[in-house]
Parts: structure tokens; sequence; C-alpha cells
């Protein structure tokens, strides 16, 4: 059952911000050339998998008890805001994430840009390596906190590396932002799985039993996934993020 | 020092995120937790309740904050609290 969520997790964690960074690296690739765009890209993914490296062995030699407390503490405390900002976009009190948009306003700003001569163009090779080193932080924390608590780092980074390679391809084969993907649900379902092993987590570390031991991830999960769908639906009522621009207009 | 203060808000926005309430309310709820389990109370409700209760607090604001401004925008007033948008 850990497994499986973990896998899930961290999976579509990194499926929906690799979409992101691939959004901003197809906009300076296609504008400005792709050699600098790839050149920053490669490099964040290093400094990405060095940093998981480094930081995925020393919790692993922690004992599980003080591991689970300080990680599943701040495995709550980041699936929180994840699960705060995507309430909030369900209940359209936050705007969606629009690749399309993204791509769009990326493009426009690369074009203003002027180009300095050399072999590497400085310009795309900073917004690509900012933006999947940026991105790809959330993935790496995800990574070395959920693996981390596990004992299962290497597991959780393998199918962070999939999910990079998938959205990786799907970018290469398309050339444009992956639109189709559902990210403002992924978000949401990543949101409440974190919560709910942070809550799991943190709790054991302090000392807690949880009634039926494990078993009580899953009602767990129900819980947290009811009451962030209970709090979407119900601020929904109050109206829509456009009709309240409309009135503000 | 102005890099290393940059890096120190970094790292609280990334973590801390938007509410920094939520992220004191998980400090509070898990000392507590730790605090009753070593008494010999086994309260393993308590977390879930108050990060459920915490987080609709939370979204509650944002909810309340953008009644106002649109109740705000139609009574001619200025709106003071922003809707968030990214």
């Amino acid at each position: 059952m850990h497994e499986f969520l973990l896998v899930g997790a961290t999976f579509f964690a990194c499926l929906v911000e690799m979409v992101e960074a691939l959004t901003i690296v197809l906009a300076v690739g296609a504008t400005r050339g792709w050699r600098s765009a790839i050149y920053g890209t490669v490099a964040s993914t290093v400094v990405l998998a060095a940093l998981v490296m480094t930081l995925g062995p020393r919790l692993a030699a922690l004992p599980i008890g003080s591991l689970r407390l300080v990680v599943g503490g701040l495995l709550l405390v980041f699936g929180l805001g994840w699960l705060r900002k995507a309430i909030l976009r369900a209940a359209h009190l936050k705007q969606l994430h629009d690749e399309q948009s993204i791509f769009e306003e990326q493009e426009h700003e690369a074009r203003e840009v002027e180009r300095t001569s050399g072999a590497v163009d400085w310009y795309s090779f900073t917004v690509a390596f900012k933006g999947v080193l940026l991105e790809g932080l959330e993935v790496a924390f995800i990574v070395v906190t959920f693996g981390g608590a596990q004992h299962s780092v290497g597991m959780a980074s393998v199918v962070a590396a999939a999910a990079a390679i998938i959205v990786l391809i799907a970018g290469l084969v398309v050339r444009r932002p992956l639109v189709q993907v559902p990210e403002n649900t992924l978000k949401f379902a990543v949101g409440i799985m974190l919560v709910t092993f942070g809550i799991f987590w943190s709790s054991e570390g302090a000392g807690i039993q949880w009634p039926g031991g494990d078993a009580a991830l899953v009602p767990m999960l129900v819980y947290v996934a009811g009451a962030s769908l209970l709090m979407a639906r119900l601020l929904r009522r109050t109206g829509t993020l456009d009709s309240r621009r409309e009135a503000v207009a | 020092m102005k890099y290393l203060k940059q890096f120190g808000l970094f790292c609280w926005d990334f973590v801390v995120g938007d509410d920094w309430r939520l992220a004191a309310g998980v400090v509070v709820g898990v000392g507590l937790s730790y605090v009753l389990a070593h008494r010999g109370m086994n309260a393993w409700w308590l977390l879930p309740a108050l990060i459920v209760v915490g987080l609709a607090l939370s979204v509650g604001m944002v909810g309340r904050g953008a009644r106002q401004v649109a109740s705000k925008a139609q009574t001619g007033e200025s709106p003071q609290q922003p809707i968030e948008d990214s």
C-alpha cells in the first residue's frame, strides 16, 4: 500500500512539474534555438540529481522515528501548500494553470530579448536552467522526503525519472505544451497524498500508534480527500473568480 | 549576507507557501501529539482534526476576502483584499 501510494504521488508530482518545465524549455527553444535551452535543461537536471543523491543517503542513515517526525512534518507543511492551492483552483478562487498562455508569454519574452554573440545563448540557457530547476526542486523535495521516510529514495528517484522521460518524449513528439495533461486535477490528487502521508508519518514519529497500523492510511486518504473536495465545493458556491473580477471591473 | 537572506526567504516560501499559519498549525499539532503520546494518551485523531480545521480556515479566509472584494466593488469602494492570482 505504502509503495503503491509512494509511486503514484511521486510519478504524478513529477509529471505535472515536468509538464510546466517543458513549457518553458519549449518556448525558449522554439524561439531562440534548441542548443542553449538543452544545455540549461541538462545542467539543472545534473544539479537536481546531485541534490537527491546527496540528501537521500543522509536521510536513510537517520533513525526511522526521528526521520518520520521531521520529514513527515515537512511533507505535511509542503503538502498543505499544494492542497490549499488546489482547493482554491477547484473553487475558481485562483487562476487555473494554463500551459498554452504560459507558453505564449514565455515565447513573447524570449523574442524581446536581444541575442548575444557566442556559442551559448545565455538567455535561453538561464531561462531553461531556472525553469527546470525551480519546477524540479519540488519533485526533488518529494522524492527525498517521501522516499526518505520509507527508506525508498532509490525507488522514488526511478519513478520520478520515468515520469520526466515520458514528458520529455511527449514534448519531443508534439513540440508544443502538453495542454491535454489534467494538471490541476493531478495537483489536487498529489496534494491529498502528500497531506495524508504527512499526517500519518509525523503522528507516528511523535509516538502515536495508528488504530489498525498501516491500514489506517486508506481511511485517512478518504478523509483528507473528502474534506478537501467538500471545501472546494462549499467555496465554489461563493461564486467564481471571473464573476468577482467582473464585479471589480 | 544579502544572498543568505534571499536563500532563507526562498526556502521559507518553498516549504511554507502562501499561509504561514498552516505551518504553525502543523508545528502545534505535531508538538501536542508528541506531548500527549509521551504522557500515555494515544491521540491519533488530534492531528487529522487540526489539519482539516486549519485548512478550512485558511481557504475560507480567501473565500471571505473574495466576497468582500465583490461587495465593495458593488458599493463602489476600492477593494482592500486581492484575489490570489498565481
